[in-house]
C-alpha cells in the first residue's frame, strides 16, 4: 500500500510565453502510516506535486501509482483515489459553502454515496476530530472564527475518512495556540488512526517537531529526502535554497562554536534541553543541573514549546 | 483549462509595437477597422492583409499565437460565410432544393471571411503588445475632453482597469475553489441540466465571497493611500508622444491614403 511517482513531469502553458517547468521528473514512494513533511521555498512546485497525488493535475509525463495500480489507466476511477487520498488546500475555509457547518462537511460523504447514517456518523467523527464545539455545528460556516472555519474546512475533507490526509500550510495565518492546536490534532488523527499524512509547511520548526520524514523541493525536483535530523544537517544547503534549520539547531552550533561539547544534530526546543542537561551531567554538575532543569521546563513553557 | 483562452491576452515581448504609446495602438487599430469596411476589391484586401502581416512580424507575436485567437471565433465565422452564401440573391450558380449558391453570395461571403478574420487579427495584435492598464490609459487619456460634457471618464477607466486586473484572478480563484471541491469528489460532469446546475452552487458561492472580500480589501487599500477620484491626480508614467508615436500616426495615415488611393483607381477602371 503506498504511492508511487515515477519519473512526473508538469508543465504549466505548455507552448505557451508562459511555459514554466513545475515538476522535473520526480520520482517518490510514500509509504503507508509516514508522517512526512514537505517543504521548499515559494514555486518549488510543492502545491503542484500533492496536486498530483489524487489526480487533480494531470503530469505531463511520468505515471503515478496509488497501491500499484496506475492512475492514469483506462477504468480507473479518480472519485475512488481522491476519497482515499484527501486533500485540504491552503486557506481551505475558502471553499465553504453551505449554510451549516454539518452541511458543509457532509458535502464529502455525500458525494461518496454512502447511506445517512454512514454520512451522520462521519460527519460527527470528523467534528470531533477537529475539535468543533458541538453548539456549533448548525451554526452558518460564514459566522465562525478564522480558526474554527478552519476547522470545519479540514473536517470536510476528513469526513471521507481518506487513507491520504495531505494538508497545504495547514497553520498559514492562524495564530500561535490554533497553531500548535490544528497541528497536534493532525498527529493526533496520524497515531490513531494510522493514516499516511503528508504537511506541506514553511515552518521548520513544525516539521522538525512532528514528522519522521522531511522532503525539500526545489525547482520541481526533491533534493533531500530523509529524516528532519538528516535533512536539516544540510542547513548551509538548505539556506542556499531560501530554507533554514530551526531556529535550536543554529543556537546548538552557537554554543558549540563557544567551546561547549553539545551535539548539533538537534531539531527541536526539547532535544535541546536534555542534551544541555546530559553535558551538565558529564560535567559532575548534576546538582546544579538538577537545579536548573526546572527553570529549563518553564522557560520552555513560556517560549509556548511545550511538549 | 480556462487558462488557454488566447483572445485579449498580453503577450510580453520587446518591440517598437509594445513600447509605442497605447493611444496610437488604440487610434491605429480603430482606423484598421474602418478601413476594412471601406474596401470593397481584391487588391484593398490585399494590401490591408500584407500591412497587418508586416505589423505581426514587427510586434513579435507569433503567428501561431495569433491565429489561436482565432478559433475562439470560428463558429461566428462559419454563421456570417454560410449564411451570405446561401441567402444573398443574384446569379444562381447551383440550386440545391431550396439552397441556392449565387455568385454575389460567393463574393461577399468571401469577403466578409477575410475581413473578419483581418479584423481580429488586427484588434488582437492592439491586446497582445499592450497591457490591460496602458489599454485604460490610453482609454482614459483619448476620452479625455469628454470630461467637459461631464462624462465620469477617470472614474469609467479606473472600473475597467480593476475589472481587467480581476479576469486573470477570478480565473485562478475559480480554478482552484473547482479543485478544492473535486477533492471533495464534487462530480461537475455528470447527470441532467438540473443537477449539473445544482453541482455548480459549490463553486459560486465561494467564489462571490471571495469576489465580494477582495473588493472589500481593494476599496479598504485604495482609502488607505487617500485616493479621491480622477481630479488633480497625476499619473506614474503619463503619456507623452515622441518621434516613434508621430512616425506611426504617419504610417497609419500612409495606409488609409493607400487604400483609398487603390479604391480609386479600382473604381475608375
Amino acid at each position: 500500500m503506498s504511492i508511487r511517482l515515477e519519473d512526473v513531469s508538469y508543465v504549466y502553458s505548455s507552448g505557451t510565453a508562459y511555459e514554466m517547468h513545475a515538476l522535473n521528473s520526480v520520482t517518490l514512494e510514500i509509504k503507508d502510516g509516514q508522517f512526512i513533511g514537505l517543504i521548499g521555498h515559494t514555486g518549488s512546485g510543492k502545491s503542484t506535486l500533492i496536486q498530483h497525488l489524487n489526480g487533480l493535475v494531470r503530469a505531463s509525463s511520468g505515471t503515478i501509482y496509488y497501491n500499484d495500480q496506475n492512475i492514469y489507466a483506462e477504468g480507473f476511477s479518480m472519485k475512488e483515489l481522491r476519497s482515499h487520498v484527501g486533500l485540504v488546500f491552503q486557506y481551505p475555509e475558502h471553499q465553504l459553502f453551505e449554510t451549516t457547518v454539518k452541511k458543509d462537511v457532509e458535502f464529502g460523504p455525500r458525494n461518496l454515496g454512502l447511506s445517512e447514517e454512514e454520512i451522520a456518523k462521519r460527519t460527527e467523527d470528523a467534528l470531533t476530530m477537529v475539535g468543533m464545539p458541538e453548539e456549533l455545528y448548525e451554526a452558518s460556516p460564514f459566522e465562525l472564527s478564522g480558526g474554527q472555519k478552519r476547522r470545519a474546512a479540514i473536517a470536510g475533507v476528513l469526513a471521507m475518512e481518506p487513507e491520504v490526509l495531505i494538508l497545504d500550510e495547514p497553520t498559514a495565518g492562524l495564530d500561535p495556540k490554533g497553531r500548535d492546536e490544528i497541528l497536534d490534532q493532525v498527529a493526533r488523527i496520524h497515531k490513531e488512526r494510522g493514516i499516511t499524512v503528508i504537511l506541506v509547511s514553511h515552518s521548520m520548526e513544525d516539521v522538525a517537531k512532528y514528522v519522521d520524514r522531511l522532503i525539500v523541493m526545489n525547482h520541481g525536483c526533491p533534493v533531500y529526502d530523509g529524516t528532519p535530523k538528516e535533512v536539516f544537517a544540510h542547513y548551509k544547503e538548505l539556506e542556499g535554497i531560501g530554507l533554514a534549520a530551526p531556529q535550536v539547531t543554529y543556537l546548538m552550533h552557537d554554543i558549540k562554536a563557544r567551546g561547549l561539547e553539545v551535539p548539533t544534530d538537534v531539531t527541536t526546543v526539547a532535544e535541546a534541553k536534555d542534551a544541555l542537561l546530559g553535558w551538565l551531567k558529564k560535567r559532575g554538575l548534576c546538582e546544579n543541573a538538577c537545579g536548573r532543569e526546572q527553570s529549563l521546563t518553564e522557560m520552555e513553557q513560556e517560549a509556548g514549546h511545550d511538549t | 483549462m480556462i487558462r488557454d483562452i488566447t483572445i485579449g491576452q498580453y503577450y510580453p515581448a520587446d518591440s517598437v509595437l509594445h513600447k509605442l504609446d497605447p493611444r496610437v495602438k488604440l487610434v491605429g487599430t480603430m482606423a484598421y477597422i474602418v478601413s476594412l469596411f471601406l474596401v470593397n476589391n481584391v487588391f484593398g484586401y490585399l494590401a490591408a492583409a500584407v500591412f497587418l502581416l508586416l505589423v505581426i512580424k514587427i510586434s513579435k507575436v507569433p503567428f501561431a499565437f495569433i491565429v489561436k485567437g482565432l478559433k475562439s471565433v470560428v463558429i461566428l465565422l462559419l454563421f456570417a460565410v454560410v449564411f451570405n452564401i446561401f441567402l444573398t440573391p443574384g446569379e444562381v450558380l447551383i440550386r440545391w432544393g431550396f439552397l441556392k449558391v449565387t455568385k454575389e453570395g460567393l463574393r461577399t461571403a468571401a469577403f466578409m471571411g477575410i475581413r473578419l478574420i483581418l479584423l481580429i487579427m488586427g484588434s488582437s495584435i492592439m491586446t497582445f503588445t499592450t497591457t490591460p492598464n496602458q489599454l485604460t490609459d490610453g482609454l482614459e487619456s483619448l476620452l479625455g475632453p469628454l470630461k467637459k460634457l461631464h462624462v465620469p471618464v477617470h472614474e469609467i477607466a479606473m472600473m475597467m482597469s480593476i475589472a481587467l486586473r480581476f479576469i486573470p484572478i477570478l480565473l485562478e480563484e475559480t480554478d482552484k475553489i473547482m479543485k478544492a471541491q473535486q477533492a471533495r469528489c464534487a462530480d461537475f460532469e455528470s447527470g441532467g441540466l438540473v443537477q449539473k446546475a445544482k453541482s455548480l452552487i459549490p463553486i459560486l458561492v465561494p467564489l462571490f465571497v471571495s469576489a465580494f472580500r477582495r473588493a472589500n480589501d481593494l476599496a479598504m487599500a485604495m482609502e488607505a493611500r487617500c485616493y479621491r477620484g480622477g481630479e488633480g491626480r497625476t499619473k506614474m508614467k503619463p503619456l507623452r508622444y515622441h518621434k516613434p508615436e508621430y512616425k506611426a500616426y504617419g504610417v497609419v495615415v500612409g495606409y488609409l491614403a493607400l487604400l483609398i488611393g487603390i479604391n480609386m483607381a479600382v473604381s475608375l477602371l
